[in-house]
């Protein structure tokens, strides 16, 4: 278990830095485009243009201009937005992270519970009315997109309800920080939690949970457990819940790992949440190239790390793959 | 005589499917005695599993249709309440699979799934109830048990699965131990270490045994009693010997027929049975081996054959056909030829 | 005894190694299943030879290496005079016609989404043999041949029942009219009524068409009933190749011994009257295959030497080899009779239920 978990990292490390040089490559080496000029937004001055070229090392070979970037980004922490002139953009993403990390941990907490218990009431009564409307609703949430789900939250919260004692106590759209207020936290979290896990997650969680218990219901072993005389409730957790989990919990990872790095962006940008994927959608629109670059890197750097605990996890619900 | 330990009356399972009702055992019944060995065996597909899993009410299809009466010392398992059943699954009649590879659940330990059959039943904790897996996979012959107790079943060998099987059937000192084809996936070497510990079980403890197989060696080795089915009905049930040295149902004879064995010369072909077995939705009129068999005469495609104890001798079957007739036919062996 | 004019089929030495991958971040090869090691036979023109075993073993191992499935780790097939184990993929194609396999699994080795006829005519098509009218008229002809009907071509696979699939298997096999069939295992996974079926046609076909058979299965019986010759596989060696009544009547080997021991015997009086040998224990890892004769760790006559050193595949009469520092039945040895009952001679009236004197195949 050990070696492998080295092994496992020693492996993310090297995804992460092909991933940073194919990034890098993108941005700076596309033919018959001048970094300096693009990374220097709109209308630059000859003098920007020259500073970052200078900063960036434009001037010297392409292996010197990665390392050099790689510096600012993580070593010196002081790469510059030009666009918004004199931004670090190192701070700028430790600022937002937390936002994103408190949204997307509550709707987790969310998605995972109700998935679970949806996934598991439909499957025991598979067949039944209760089972058909379940999945129904879980197919109207996939298909619902959480922007727009977030609009209507909005308009009901915000306007048209906002007066009456159900809503009165939801605060404009914004964010405080746990650290400062935690209540304020929560009261400004909730509506985005509920709105990100039922919007595609809580549905799909639940279908895809479904079906695995249904086939490892079938299993052998399952009837085995019954043949033991173990009561119900024991044999659809210990046995059938508990190796259901194996594909539930490697695709929870995957997505786990893209929202934290920033596949939140449109629930951010409805509710007005200064994380990640805000500061992501404002730098594109911006071609701000030194945040996107950042982002990205944090993003991937989240999605494989996601990968590496999902591979741990993995081995060890199932021991089978586990290396002896 | 003392009260049978299980007694099966006109059992019949039904499952709804989308041709219609599918009669998988289709009026069944037989008892068993304490401490005998009944075999079962059979075409596959004749109901034989869907048979004892309903002993054990195991199955939870919900298009499943029972009717008839399953008295295990005197009570009606088939009306028990869901708590009545899990106190005697696994305690009082406990079931080995025929699958070794995926009777075991990949995830958890064997011990472990060992001590949770041990602790559903009996107040130990977990140290004894450990104490109690050790001293059972011992006694099934897995060697080093204290080593090998914390492996996973992909650790295993198929026929150390099988063992760990047997061993937590016999955790609880089952009265009533129901083998479904425990042997079919091992081989020979494996299978008869696992047919020994059977035997010992019913030597030491005086369990009765309920052995499904398509093996009649296996049977003839184990065995006391046979029941021999045919598209969800016994055709034949008879004391061991007079099975195989006087057996009455055709079905039967090319089951014995159409092995080929190594304690007789070599023939120059295998008797076997032409033919399919029936689907279960479309069954022939009148007997149901009928279109297969060789010594059919004009009733047989008309009128359903009653399980019928011609010789006396509590060796019942389900033919038209004549005892001294089939004496005749039989040792004349005349083998199934044409027809398609 | 034999001259080397009618061997189709001969190992020499053949290897075949699985790599075990391990090992810290690089994927390292370190260790390997022995799943083959060293076998040396040879298969005569017109003749069954039942290869038999332990599971996992090495049989199917060895079935894939003669058919080229796999690339052999080392030694030497030829077939019918030629070396084929060298032979590119282009120069293997026309030796693969002559040399067909037939599977298990009747399920799984149909392709579901093919009509029977496009199944059974593929290999014609892909070695280009026929026009597609003639391949039309020789699916027709093997159908018959297999005992099913012409009309049969026009089904699916899941139309067909176990013993029919593996009838279809058995078509496609033959459809390239080869000299060699490799059969593993072709009625384990089928009813018992229905086995005697498949193998009373393989037994006409071979007669029919002269062919060759290489016939692994589990069951002894049907070993013995379809083989001229047996070779018992132990942990990837023959340890004993010997004529089927030779072999069934005064087996050599301990091992050979044990398992003949072990077949149950459908018959009440005589099952019990016999004495069983249980081996103790599961056979050992083919990675770490033990040291000497690799059976000495559950032999009950092994001794010091056994452990230390590999007996020698011996030739102890009539082509009955076996490979044991200490041989069986060797003072019992005299000519067999393959005619007569092995054990007492049948004493109840169930002897007469095997038919002696049927006429015609049984169609269906
Ligand atoms: N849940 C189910 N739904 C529909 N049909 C079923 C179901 N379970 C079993 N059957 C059918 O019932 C019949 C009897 O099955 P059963 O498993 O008892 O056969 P068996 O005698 O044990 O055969 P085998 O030797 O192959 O194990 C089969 O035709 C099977 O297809
Ligand atoms: N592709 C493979 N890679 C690694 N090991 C393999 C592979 N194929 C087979 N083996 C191993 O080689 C050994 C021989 O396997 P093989 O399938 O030949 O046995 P067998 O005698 O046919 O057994 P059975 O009777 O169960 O079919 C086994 O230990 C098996 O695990
Ligand atoms: S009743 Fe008739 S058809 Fe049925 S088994 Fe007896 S002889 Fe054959
Ligand atoms: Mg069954
Ligand atoms: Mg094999």
């Amino acid at each position: 278990m050990g070696t492998f978990i080295v092994r496992r990292t020693l492996w993310t490390l090297l995804v992460l830095i092909s991933i940073s040089v194919l990034v890098f490559l993108l941005f700076f080496s596309i033919p018959g485009i001048d970094p300096a000029v693009a990374m220097a937004g709109r209308n630059p001055d000859p003098a920007t243009i020259r500073a970052i070229s200078h900063a960036f090392g434009l001037d010297r070979a392409l292996p010197i201009q990665y390392l050099l970037m790689m510096k600012h980004l993580f070593v010196t922490r002081d790469l510059q937005s030009y666009t918004n002139q004199g931004i670090r953009v190192i701070p700028e993403i430790a600022a937002a992270a937390p936002v994103t990390l408190s949204l997307v941990a509550g709707a987790v907490v969310l998605w995972l519970v109700f998935s679970i218990g949806i996934g598991l009431v439909a499957a025991v009564f598979r067949g039944r009315a209760i089972d058909r409307i379940l999945m129904i609703l879980g197919l109207i949430g996939i298909a619902t997109p959480s922007f727009l789900l977030g609009e209507a939250a909005n308009i009901v919260t915000q306007s048209k309800l906002h007066d009456t004692p159900l809503f009165h106590w939801v605060p404009p759209l914004g964010y405080t920080p746990l650290s400062q207020d935690p209540v304020m936290w929560f009261k400004h979290l909730i509506i985005p939690w509920v709105v990100l896990a039922s919007a595609q997650f809580i549905g799909l969680y639940s279908r895809i949970l479904r079906s695995s218990l249904l086939d490892v219901m079938h299993e052998d072993y399952v009837r085995t457990a019954r043949a033991k005389g173990l009561s119900e409730r024991r044999v659809l957790i210990r046995h059938v819940l508990r190796t259901s989990m194996i594909t539930f919990v490697s695709l929870f990872g995957l997505d786990l790992g893209s929202l934290v790095g920033g596949g939140v962006v449109l629930i951010e940008v409805v509710f007005a949440l200064p994380g990640v994927g805000l500061l992501t959608f404002q730098a594109a629109s911006g071609l701000d190239l030194p945040v996107i670059m950042a982002t990205i890197m944090y993003g991937a750097f989240f999605i494989v790390l996601a990968n590496l605990l999902v591979d741990i996890g993995y081995t060890w619900l199932d021991p089978r793959i586990r290396p002896a | 005589m003392s009260e049978p330990l299980l007694e099966v009356t006109d059992l019949r399972v039904s499952f709804r499917t989308e041709e219609g009702l599918a009669p998988a055992v289709d009026g069944v019944s037989f008892t068993l005695d304490r401490g005998e060995v009944l075999g079962i065996v059979g075409e596959s597909g004749s109901g034989k599993s869907v048979t004892m899993l309903s002993v054990m009410r195991l199955i939870v299809d919900p298009n499943a249709v029972f009717g008839g009466k399953i008295l295990f010392k005197g009570r009606n398992l088939l009306e028990m309440s869901r708590g009545q059943i899990q106190r005697i699954r696994g305690a009082k009649i406990a079931m080995i699979f025929q699958d070794p590879m995926t009777s075991l659940n990949p995830v958890y330990r064997v011990g472990w799934q060992i001590t949770e059959q041990i602790q559903a039943h009996a107040e130990l904790t977990k140290r004894q109830a450990r104490e109690r897996a050790l001293e059972l996979l011992a006694g099934v012959g897995i060697p080093n048990p204290r080593a090998r107790i914390d492996d996973y079943p992909h650790q295993f060998s198929g026929g150390m699965r099988q063992r760990v099987m047997v061993a937590m059937a016999l955790s609880c000192s089952p009265e009533l131990l129901i083998a479904d084809e425990p042997t079919t996936a091992l081989d020979v070497t494996i299978q008869a270490q696992i047919l020994k510990l059977i035997k010992e079980l019913r030597s030491e403890s005086g369990s009765s045994v309920v052995l499904i197989t398509h093996d009649m060696g296996v049977v003839a080795d184990i065995a006391d009693r046979v029941v021999v089915m045919y598209a969800g009905r016994i055709v034949e049930q008879g004391d061991k010997r007079d099975l195989f040295y006087d057996p009455q149902h055709p079905y039967t004879w090319g089951l014995l027929g159409s092995i080929a064995r190594l304690d007789r010369p070599k023939g120059e072909r295998l008797a076997s049975i032409p033919g399919m077995p029936p689907s279960l939705i479309n069954r022939p009129p009148g007997c149901h081996f009928q279109p297969r068999c060789v010594h059919r005469v004009e009733r047989c495609s008309v009128e359903d054959p009653a399980l019928t104890d011609k010789l006396g001798n509590g060796h019942v079957d389900a033919c038209h056909l004549d005892a001294s007739v089939k004496r005749r036919d039989r040792v004349l062996g005349s083998a199934p030829t044409g027809s398609s | 005894m034999t001259g080397e004019g009618d061997v189709l089929l001969r190992l020499d030495h053949v290897r075949k190694y699985f790599p075990v991958k391990g090992g810290a971040l690089m994927q390292r090869e370190k260790s390997h299943v022995h799943a083959v090691d060293d076998v040396s036979l040879q298969v005569r023109r017109g003749e069954t030879l039942g290869l038999v075993g332990e599971s996992g073993c090495g049989k199917s191992t060895l079935a894939a290496c003669v058919v080229r499935l796999f690339e052999l780790s080392g030694g030497s097939i030829t077939f019918d005079g030629r070396d084929i184990s060298r032979l590119s993929r282009r120069a293997l194609r026309p030796v693969r016609r002559e040399l067909q396999m037939v599977f298990q699994d009747p399920f799984a080795s149909l392709n579901p989404r093919k009509r029977v006829g496009r199944i059974i005519g593929d290999p014609l098509r892909i070695h280009r043999l026929a026009s597609e009218k003639q391949i039309d008229a020789q699916v027709r002809e093997l159908l018959s041949r297999v005992g099913l009907s012409p009309e049969h071509m026009h089904r699916y696979p899941y139309e067909f029942s176990g013993g029919q699939r593996q009838r279809i298997g058995v078509a496609r096999a033959l459809a390239l009219r080869p000299k060699l069939i490799v059969a593993d295992e072709p009625v384990s996974a089928l009813d018992v009524s229905i086995q005697a079926q498949i193998v009373n046609l393989l037994a006409e076909l071979q007669q029919e068409l002269a062919l060759t058979y290489l016939f692994i299965a589990h069951d002894l019986g049907v070993v013995r009933h379809v083989s001229d010759r047996i070779a018992v596989m132990y942990l990837g060696k023959i340890v004993e190749l010997s004529p089927a009544e030779d072999f069934y009547a005064q087996p050599i080997h301990p091992y050979s011994e044990a398992l003949l021991s072990a077949v149950p015997i459908p018959d009440p009086d005589r099952s019990e009257r016999r004495q069983q040998i249980v081996l103790e224990g599961d056979v050992p890892s083919p990675i770490t295959p033990p040291s000497g004769c690799r059976f000495h760790p559950r032999c009950r006559y092994a001794t010091d030497i056994c452990a230390r050193q590999e007996p020698p595949l011996v030739d102890y009469a009539n082509g009955h080899l076996a490979a044991c520092h200490h041989p069986l039945n060797l003072d019992r040895r005299s000519p067999v009779d393959a005619t007569a009952p092995l054990r007492s001679p049948m004493d109840r009236p169930a002897a007469a239920l095997i038919p002696t004197n049927e006429e015609g195949p049984n169609e269906q």
